[in-house]
């Protein structure tokens, strides 16, 4: 058990690393000079900050370093949980921004990645109970699977958002507001919270739910239901096993979806102009803020890891196979 | 006599049609009788099997009867034979080793099968480890999951599974096809073993192995088509067969007790289609000794106490 968990730790490392490398090595690499050309978008009027910031940037990229001494320096700063200045915001932090706008993110993730997975789940079991239910549910979840997480959420915001006006379409809480524990606020919150969730819950569902049916339909032919029937079994006992069975596969689909779902987060805030990090990497890419989309890059990439590392570790507890083998014998 | 057979026809509903897999099947067991199903591949040995306890969903009764001690068994209904499955009939499939519940430990997979059937598992344990003692697997075998197991592991728990509530008669589909000679002949063994301390009170065992099947069964029915081609004792099938399609059969082993494959290569032709089958003998086709009545479906009769033939030259004259 430990053996395969230092396994995956380490493997989770190297991409760490990897990834960190190639993150460093973006602005570097670029043609032009990344500092003027980042500044020089950056709207800065001021030339006495702008000469601030040039020798700023210029110390920090240490571009007068050799390569090595540079990437060793990023990686130091790295640890001391610095990830430069932000153009944007100057003089702002790019990790106090970004913490700013992770909440958020989450707060839109990791209720859509859970609920849909659950929801889909289960109504795709129960569609492959029913003829009717499975006629009318496979092809709606086809359509919305193929629906670009995009598309749909722009015809929320049109539809529910203006249209019908129930909810706000943009922002993360009413800008009236000032920011605070009380009713007002956090409901404030919640509405403009609802669309971009109910949209990338909505996306997810369809794909969930397919996986799900097709998946009990296949278990349900399988050799140990068929047995179990032919013991006369009952249809509750047989079904319970088969949804166990498909679970298994729709963990490891959560794994291999989880860049996609994110991406399709990011998306979904541009377009609901929600502040969490997807917003913000457009406009770091309009201000051409490096730093700011090196961080946002980076904690992308520590999440889609951590959020993997927790599916693998619920895989193991839930699937005895994986269990037995790496403790090699009976348990 | 607890199993008869009447006139039993089973068919596959297909895209093309019907397969005649089961066509006009007729024969009766003894309470005790361990029968030999034999035939070659496709012959419907399986489809037989399953129909005693549970039609898949493109099997179709077409028409007979089954009557298991004395009462009728409604195979065309689903729900009215679930209280007869496990209970009365019994089945250990050709795919034993794959018919356990992957992700739950084995015992636990026992208690809940028996919970859903009425039987409460602590009535059920002490026999259960007796019998999982028999077959030669040690009770610890519960507390672990089915890929821990080795295939003949897993056959014979499913052996001890299917007949843990004593039914009165089982199905043994292949069981010994997948494994090795000596675990051949301990798992036919233990099946005798079963019938002899009463575990199953007849059964009817599926191979395509006839020299096995001589060993361990009293009697030996011969399939061809979708209809029998004989039964008789076991002795008499095997030293004195009547069918040509039996003598053929036989005289295509390469000798009894030897077990390697593809001992039918010796009758030359292929058996028929069962999707449009020929009318007539349907052995016709391949019969060095057929004759003009063969074009008639030659009638099931006993040409000896026992002993019954399904053709022109043996019996029908
Ligand atoms: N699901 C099915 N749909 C249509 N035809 C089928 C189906 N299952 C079996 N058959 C046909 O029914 C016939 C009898 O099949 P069955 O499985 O009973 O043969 P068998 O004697 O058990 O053969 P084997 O020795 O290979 O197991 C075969 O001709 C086969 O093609
Ligand atoms: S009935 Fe005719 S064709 Fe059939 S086995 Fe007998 S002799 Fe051969
Ligand atoms: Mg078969």
């Amino acid at each position: 058990m430990w053996r395969y968990m230092g396994r995956k730790l380490f493997v989770y490392a190297l991409t760490f690393v990897v990834a960190v490398t190639i993150n460093w090595m973006i602005p570097r690499f670029m043609p032009g000079d990344p500092v003027r050309s980042m500044l020089s978008r950056g709207s800065v009027s001021d030339p006495e900050a702008l000469e601030r910031m040039t020798a700023y940037y210029n110390e920090v990229f240490g571009l007068d370093a050799p390569l090595h001494e540079q990437y060793l320096s990023f990686w130091a700063g790295l640890f001391r949980g610095d990830l430069g200045i932000s153009v944007m915001f100057y003089p702002e932090p790019v990790v106090d921004i970004i913490l700013r706008a992770v909440p958020y993110t989450l707060a839109l993730l990791v209720p859509a990645i859970v609920l849909s997975w659950i929801v889909g789940n289960h109504f795709g079991a129960f569609a492959a109970r029913s003829k009717v239910l499975d006629n009318t549910i496979l092809p709606a979840g086809y359509v919305l699977t193929a629906t670009p997480y995009m598309w749909l959420a722009l015809l929320m915001a049109w539809s529910l958002g203006i249209v019908a006006g129930v909810f706000p379409t943009a922002g993360g809480y009413s800008f009236a507001l000032t920011p605070g524990a009380n009713w007002e606020f956090v409901s404030s919150l919640i509405v403009h919270w609802f669309l971009p969730f109910l949209s990338m819950f909505v996306v997810a569902l369809g794909g969930w739910a397919i996986g799900m049916r097709n998946m009990i339909i296949y278990e349900l032919e399988d050799d140990y239901a068929t047995y179990l029937r032919a013991l006369g079994a009952p249809r509750r006992l047989v079904r319970r096993y088969a949804f166990r069975n498909a679970m298994l596969p729709q963990i490891t689909g959560l794994a291999v979806q989880l860049g996609t779902i994110i991406t399709g987060a990011l998306l979904t805030e541009i377009v609901f102009n929600y502040p969490g990090l997807g917003t913000l990497v457009l406009d770091s890419l309009n201000n051409r803020d490096f730093f700011l989309l090196q961080g946002i890059f980076l904690f992308v990439v520590v999440g889609v890891l951590i959020a993997n590392f927790v599916i693998d570790v619920v895989y193991v507890l839930i699937d005895p196979r994986t269990r037995v083998q790496m403790t090699g014998g009976s348990s | 006599m607890s199993l008869h057979v009447n006139d039993l026809k089973v068919h596959y509903r297909t895209l093309r049609g019907d397969v005649h897999a089961i066509d006009g099947v007729t024969f009766s067991l003894e309470d005790g009788e361990i029968m030999g199903l034999v035939g070659e591949s496709g012959c419907g040995k399986s489809t037989l099997g399953k129909s005693l306890i549970r039609l898949d969903s493109q099997m179709r009764h077409v028409g007979g009867t089954v009557e298991l001690d004395g009462r009728g068994v409604p195979i065309a209904d689903d729900d009215a034979m679930v209280p007869l499955r496990y209970h009365e009939v019994s089945l250990i499939p050709q795919y034993a080793m794959s018919a356990l519940n992957p992700i739950r430990r084995i015992g636990r997979m026992i208690d809940e099968l028996l919970r859903a059937r009425g039987v409460r598992p602590a009535d059920k344990a002490d026999e259960l480890r007796r019998r999982l003692e028999l077959v030669g697997l040690e009770p610890d075998v519960l507390r672990r999951f089915p890929i821990e197991l080795s295939g003949g592991m897993k056959q014979r728990v499913v052996m001890v599974l299917s007949t843990l509530l004593d039914p009165s008669l089982l199905i043994a589909d292949e069981v010994t096809s997948a494994l090795d000679v000596s675990t051949q002949r301990s798992v036919a063994e233990s099946l005798v073993e079963f019938r002899d301390r009463g575990y199953v009170r007849s059964m009817v065992f599926v191979t395509h192995d006839v020299s096995l099947v001589y060993q361990i069964a009293d009697t030996i029915m011969v399939m061809y088509a979708g209809h029998v081609a004989e039964k008789g004792p076991a002795d008499s099938i095997v030293s004195e067969p009547r069918h040509p399609y039996t003598q053929m059969l036989l005289s295509a082993l390469p000798e009894v007790g030897s077990t390697s494959g593809e001992r039918l290569q010796g009758i030359p032709g292929t058996p028929p289609g069962l999707l449009d089958p020929p009318t007539g003998c349907r052995f016709r086709a391949r019969c060095p000794m057929a004759f003009d009545k063969c074009a008639e479906r030659p009638p099931l009769v006993e040409t000896a106490p026992g002993h019954w033939s399904a053709c022109w030259k043996t019996g029908g004259e």
